[in-house]
C-alpha cells in the first residue's frame, strides 16, 4: 500500500524534501512509515524525541497502523503564536 | 471565525465579529513580532502552517474554551509567511458577558495553540536563522 508523507519546518530542511511517497506492507505502523521516510529521503535525518505524527489531520501514536492512501504528517515541535 | 493568511492582520475585523449587545467584555490579544529573542536581535520571522489540519485544530480549541468557560464568540487569525518587526502574527478576540472568563479562556487558548496547532516559526537574526523550539535546528551565526 502507498502512504503519502509530509515533512515540515526544520524536519523538511534536514530531510531535503517536504513530500515523500512510500510503499509499505499491510499492517504497517506509523513507526514503519517513519523508518521508510528516513530511508527514502534525499538526506539522512534523525527523528527527534519530540516528533509528533498526524494521519489525515489527527494526531496518532507511533504504534497505530496506517492504511492505503493515508497522508502521514511528521510534525516537529510546533511554535505558533 | 478562523483566518490563516499571508496578509497583514486586522484586529478590528475580529473584534467586530465577536462583539454582541449581550457581552460586557471583549478581549483582543495581539501577538507582535519583537526585535529580540534569547538575547539577540531578531530581523524578521517566517511562519508556515500545515493546512487544513491547523484550521481544524484551531476550531477544536475554540470548541474547547467554549465548553470550559462562559464565553460567547471566538475569532482567531494567524499570519503565515514573512512577518516583520512590529507586525502582528496572531490575533485572538473573545467576547463574554463578564471579563474573567474572557481573560482566562484567551490565555488558555494561546497556551494550547503553542502545543497542538501545526504552525511553525522561523526566526531570522543577524548571521543565521533557527526554527523556534526545534532542538535539532541550530544554524546559529558562525
Amino acid at each position: 500500500m502507498k502512504i503519502a508523507i509530509k515533512l515540515f519546518a526544520g524536519l523538511r530542511d534536514r530531510a531535503g524534501t517536504g513530500d515523500l511517497s512510500v510503499e509499505l506492507p499491510e499492517g504497517a505502523t506509523v513507526r514503519d512509515a517513519i523508518e521508510a521516510a528516513q530511508h527514502n529521503a534525499p538526506k539522512k535525518w534523525a527523528a527527534p524525541t519530540s516528533l509528533m505524527a498526524a494521519v489525515n489531520n489527527e494526531y496518532v501514536e507511533f504504534t497505530d497502523t496506517v492504511a492505503d492512501g493515508d497522508e502521514l504528517a511528521l510534525i516537529p515541535p510546533v511554535s505558533g503564536g | 471565525m478562523i483566518i490563516i493568511t499571508d496578509q497583514p492582520l486586522e484586529p478590528n475585523i475580529l473584534t467586530d465579529a465577536v462583539r454582541d449587545d449581550t457581552d460586557g467584555a471583549v478581549i483582543t490579544f495581539e501577538g507582535v513580532t519583537r526585535n529580540h529573542n534569547d538575547g539577540r536581535g531578531v530581523e524578521y520571522l517566517e511562519y508556515e502552517a500545515y493546512r487544513p489540519m491547523a484550521d481544524e485544530k484551531l476550531q477544536e480549541l475554540i470548541d474547547e474554551i467554549k465548553d470550559r468557560w462562559e464565553i460567547d464568540k471566538v475569532a482567531i487569525a494567524h499570519r503565515i509567511g514573512r512577518v516583520d518587526i512590529g507586525e502582528l502574527s496572531l490575533v485572538i478576540a473573545v467576547s463574554a458577558a463578564h471579563r474573567r472568563p474572557a481573560f482566562e479562556s484567551t490565555l488558555h487558548f494561546i497556551d494550547r495553540l503553542k502545543q497542538v496547532v501545526p504552525i511553525w516559526k522561523k526566526e531570522y537574526f543577524e548571521g543565521g536563522d533557527v526554527w523556534v523550539g526545534d532542538p535539532d535546528s541550530k544554524r546559529a551565526s558562525a
